[in-house]
């Protein structure tokens, strides 16, 4: 099964919502994990799956020409396993298996055991080195796949980030992209009083990448990013998205006074507030 | 007197150098083998796999993170990643690097680390790689060589490439004398190989410490002692059999290797013996103990840190009375 080519936006728009929903139900099913990490992120890794820029194979997860998806950032792994899920990978109704004994969506990714997962993801910043060395190797294989990365704003404080940025750059790959989902918060507060790492788009060019800031909830401005990242055949391409940790619940992470809420679990009774709210976006 | 000497061996290459020139040679045989070098390839002597596969090289700087974890992308494909750098370099830097993309994803990366041991010499303590068979030994499914000489470490290269799953193989900078000087063809991952046998004492030894170990039972025949000599060149998973029969057969045992004495092939050694049903033999161990060394001549330094002939002979000596 290969993904459609073209998908209208109000398609995407109605697979985010639903991709929103999987997060909460699986996340207060589990009773912990990183749902804002998660939520921040829906809009990208929606138009990748479902937007026609990932080429790939639900029932053949290792067919060699697929566009490969690395997620850098492991907490948002309940993202990842409901796009998988909804990509046709494995049953939606698994997903509610998330972190229990034995379920093989575990609490970061792990690519030995869940098919569709490209890499073991957790320990931060290492994402995009080897998002680098699929890049290089379908190269050498002379395969025309596409490698996507996506970290979040605290993870490129790892040095590693910009070991791969530099590398990158000097072999002039063209057929990978890294997706910074700048949501502006990491786990103890705001990334800008952590370890401010702005200017994002500025720090990419500096390494000899393209680069540019878009709106990362706006599908159209998503959509466009993701086309013109094929425009540079010899140049890596960073696409910063500025996004919303908690996007599409944060008037109740609001009335929680945690606007972060970093690696926790809604109750029973704010997700079912959330899952209404989340209803009720068109 | 130069190591190997008092028994007549030959001095050989490095094992750093055994393992460039086979690395280069399978790169004939083998199109999926790539080198990702962290511009130390003069010195592990991937040089000469670059020269010949300049497409399949990539030195990528100083940059041992990155390097390892790119390895884990190129093995996701089917390539068989080399990964070579200085012992200290390679373990230490990018040890969580290691542990994600090449342990914990059981993927089919070749790690090599070189300029292993205090006997590098002048580059002193920061150089010198003596925790890295313990990091390694550390990370589930890794398999851990340390080659004797010139012709184990082409043959252990050669294995260890075709060995399907993650490697870590150990090199050193001087070079040494040869053990085998019928090319090891008895090489065999996992298994240790009996270089000599006796009733008394089992000496147990890797990398350099092995020409050592075979003078120090040549020093101890003189005295009527009769020693078994193991050549423990696989240190994970250590050859159960040969310990138990060390153990068994001889009823002394003494590892030598250099190496910090937590977590190498004495630790192993011990571990594996302790499991025995009947472990009650006496153990001595040759090693750098619990300390880092510093900057001088290689053979100044074996000798004032304990890692020589007379330092296995003296620990074999020592095991004796203890039986």
């Amino acid at each position: 099964m290969v993904s459609e080519t073209t998908e209208g936006v109000e398609h995407l728009e109605q697979m985010a919502r639903r991709l929103r929903q999987h997060i909460i139900t699986m996340t207060t099913a589990a009773g912990s994990g990183h749902p804002t990490s998660s939520l921040s992120s829906v809009e990208l890794v929606s138009a990748l799956y479902f937007g026609g820029f990932l080429r790939f194979r639900a029932g053949e997860p290792e067919w060699a020409c697929r566009d490969r998806f690395i997620l850098s950032k492991g907490h948002a792994a309940p993202l990842l396993y409901a796009a998988l899920a909804e990509a046709g990978y494995f049953p939606v109704e698994s997903l509610t298996e998330l972190r229990k004994l034995g379920s093989v969506l575990e609490g970061h990714p792990n690519m030995l055991r869940l098919p569709g997962v490209e890499a073991s993801t957790g320990s931060l910043g290492q994402g995009l080195s080897i998002g680098l060395g699929h890049a290089l190797s379908v190269s050498l294989d002379e395969i025309d796949a596409r490698v996507y990365v996506l970290l979040g704003d605290g993870e490129i404080g790892e040095g590693q980030v910009w070991e791969a940025a530099a590398a990158a750059a000097k072999y002039r790959v063209g057929n990978l992209t890294a997706i910074v989902d700048h949501n502006g918060f990491q786990q103890t507060g705001r990334t800008e009083e952590v370890l401010d790492l702005s200017p994002i788009e500025d720090k990419f060019k500096a390494f000899g990448w393209h680069a540019s800031t878009i709106d990362g909830h706006s599908l159209e401005a998503v959509l466009e990013a993701l086309s013109d990242a094929k425009n540079y055949p010899s140049q890596p391409q960073a696409i910063i998205a500025t996004t919303e940790k908690g996007h599409g619940i944060v008037p109740l992470l609001k009335e929680l006074n945690d606007e972060n809420f970093h690696g926790q679990a809604l109750s029973a009774e704010v997700a079912e507030k959330a899952l209404q709210h989340l209803g009720k976006v068109s | 007197m130069r190591i190997g000497e008092s028994i007549g061996l030959e001095m050989g290459k490095a094992t750093r150098d055994a393992f460039g020139h086979e690395l280069e040679k399978i790169g004939h045989e083998r199109a999926e083998v790539v080198v990702i070098d962290g511009d130390v390839g003069n010195s592990t002597r991937t040089e000469y796999f670059a020269k010949s596969f300049p497409d399949r090289f990539f030195n990528v700087g100083i940059a041992e993170s990155n390097l390892v974890s790119m390895a884990g992308g190129f093995a996701a494909n089917g390539k068989i990643p080399v990964v070579a750098s200085f012992a200290a370099f390679l373990m230490c830097n990018s040890y969580d690097q290691i542990r994600m993309s090449v342990a914990f994803t059981h993927s089919n990366v070749k790690l090599v680390g070189s300029h292993a041991g205090i006997s590098i010499g002048e580059d002193g303590p920061s150089q010198m790689g003596i925790e890295d068979v313990a990091l390694a030994c550390a990370l589930p499914g890794m398999t851990v060589i340390v080659p004797a000489d010139e012709p184990s470490a082409r043959v252990a290269t050669r294995s260890v490439m075709d060995h399907i799953g993650p490697c870590y193989l150990r090199v050193g900078r001087p070079s040494v004398p040869v053990v085998y000087n019928d090319g090891c063809s008895e090489f065999c991952l996992g298994k240790a190989i009996q270089l000599r046998d006796g009733k008394d004492v089992t000496l147990i030894a890797n990398g350099l410490m092995v020409a050592m170990a075979m003078e120090a039972a040549e020093l101890l025949a003189q005295r009527g002692v009769e020693c078994r000599v193991l050549d423990m060149h696989t240190v994970k998973p250590i050859d159960q059999e040969a310990v138990a029969a060390a153990v068994g057969e001889t009823g002394a045992i003494v590892v030598a290797e250099e190496h910090l004495q937590h977590g190498g092939l004495g630790a192993v050694v011990a571990y594996a013996a302790s499991q025995l049903s009947s472990n009650s033999v006496p153990f001595r161990y040759v090693n750098l103990g619990d300390q880092f060394a510093e900057s001088g001549p290689a053979e100044g330094l074996l000798e004032k840190y304990h890692l020589t002939t007379k330092d296995i002979f003296q620990a074999a000596i020592s095991a004796l009375e203890s039986k």
